[in-house]
């Protein structure tokens, strides 16, 4: 099973990478649009900004590819930026469309907590899931974002409160993000990543 | 639910070893950053910091190398720094794998090199490396590896590098670095007062209680220290479970 990691020019590959490969996974680097159409699997992994990710996507030409493969419910995960590109948009980003998954708007987190959420928290499992199954309800996970998709967004399966209650996780269909970076998340985090691997096999 | 209260060893390289300064004898070698980091990993650290500490334009190299070298072994964060100078710098290190970069000295020559980093990496992948000292009732803040004065007051340069895009803040205290006798909570508390992103504590860590006292009285959202991880005199395990009976939130699940 080959998985496509979407490589838009600006995220951190390599930690991804190799959580993958210790799962036994045969990952791709996808830069081109046929990569993305023979792929079985894809992982949308992100950091940096919400901007950059979006153009970097359009310039490669990718943002069709990804959409058909939506559709055709081809199996997907969204790391952080990653996730919070399947939304409509976001307050990053105020003109850039994302890739318009769900509806709701990625929004800032508020002035009354710290911001960026750095560090490990514990979620509110708010659903049965594939990529939750197995995990402790107390474990935690690595967050590092300044932005977050709002819980009440239909395919939250787990939330998270910094500010206002987010979605750490997403699943709908074959479908599936994360708003913390379970390739930084210890044991827990490879689980989580095991689970999704396990899910398109 | 809440955001735990992150435990960092900081590993001091040089030459693609962990050293230790010990006074009138120089450094003293403390083992293979790769391996420190693997053991800090598996026995439960929330984070993993790498400085650079001859930050010699010669040493880039080999301080990638040790990078790379590290990042195969973490499945937790990797922050990198020490020297970083440029855009190209802060690339290359997150290149190699750290997920953040520290940056101290250059960006006090030229503060716009934080806004660059960050609005390429975003702000969670800077932090502001803090050096400072007591002065009166306010800290200088310094360069250098602390030798330098800026003549800069801590909190005020604080807070305009988080206006230009830090995510963090990484404060230490010169004044009690290598003392053991606690962090400066006083200063922790201050910075911690005026900046929105989180502060990782730093300088003269030695017992648990430091660590009580320093997300308490300290409102760190993290702290960090050397020696104490490395002499195997201090376990992870022994310290959370030591914070999580006092009422601190730390990560107990790997």
């Amino acid at each position: 099973m080959k998985i496509a990691i979407v490589d838009y020019g600006a995220g951190n590959l390599p930690s991804v990478e190799r959580a993958l490969a210790k799962l036994g996974a045969e990952t791709e680097r996808a830069v081109e649009p046929r990569q993305i159409e023979s792929a079985e699997a894809i992982v949308l992994p992100g950091v940096g900004h919400f901007a950059a990710f979006v153009a970097g996507l359009r310039e490669r030409g990718l943002t069709g590819p990804l959409r058909a493969a939506f559709d055709a419910g081809k199996p997907m995960l969204g790391i952080c930026l990653g996730l919070q590109a399947m939304f409509a948009a976001s307050d990053e980003a105020p003109g850039d469309a994302g890739l318009g998954f769900f509806p709701e708007h990625v929004r800032a987190l508020p002035a009354n907590v710290k911001s960026p959420h750095i560090g490990w928290n514990q979620l509110r499992h708010t659903r049965e899931s594939t990529l939750m199954r197995g995990i402790p309800a107390d474990a935690y996970f690595y967050f590092a974002h300044s932005f977050a998709a709002p819980a009440t967004a239909e395919p939250t399966v787990a939330a998270c409160d910094h500010g206002f209650p987010f979605a750490a996780v997403i699943e709908r269909g074959s479908l599936r993000g994360v708003q913390f970076h379970p390739e930084k998340s210890g044991e827990t985090g490879a689980k989580v990543l095991r689970n999704f691997v396990e899910s398109v096999q | 639910m809440t955001l735990a209260r992150r435990i960092i060893p900081c590993l001091d390289v040089d030459a693609g070893r962990v050293v230790k300064g010990i006074e009138f004898e120089g450094l003293r070698d403390m083992g293979d950053p790769a391996e420190l980091g693997a053991r800090y990993n598996r026995e439960g650290a929330d984070e993993l910091v790498v400085l650079d500490i001859s930050a010699s334009v010669q040493g880039r190299a080999t301080f990638l190398e040790t990078i790379r070298r590290v990042a195969e072994k973490m499945n937790i964060p990797l922050t990198a720094g020490g020297g970083i100078r440029t855009m190209e710098d802060g690339r290359a290190v997150l290149r190699a794998g750290a997920d953040k970069v520290t940056v101290n000295t250059a960006a006090v020559q030229r503060p716009e090199l934080i806004s660059e980093l960050s609005q390429q990496f975003g702000a969670q992948a800077v932090v502001l490396s803090l050096d400072v000292k007591r002065k009166g009732y306010s800290w200088e803040a310094y360069t250098h590896g602390g030798r330098t004065a800026t003549g800069m007051d801590a909190a005020q340069w604080a807070a305009e590098a988080v206006a230009r895009g830090a995510g963090e803040i990484l404060l230490t205290s010169i004044d009690r670095d290598g003392t053991c006798s606690g962090f400066d909570c006083e200063l922790t508390a201050r910075i911690a007062q005026v900046v929105p992103v989180p502060v990782i504590a730093s300088g003269g860590a030695s017992t648990f209680e430091d660590f009580l006292a320093v997300y308490t009285d300290g409102r760190a959202d993290a702290a960090l220290a050397a020696s104490i991880f490395h002499q195997e005199t201090r376990s992870i395990a022994a310290m959370k479970q030591f914070l999580a009976e006092r009422g601190v939130p730390v990560r107990t699940s790997r």
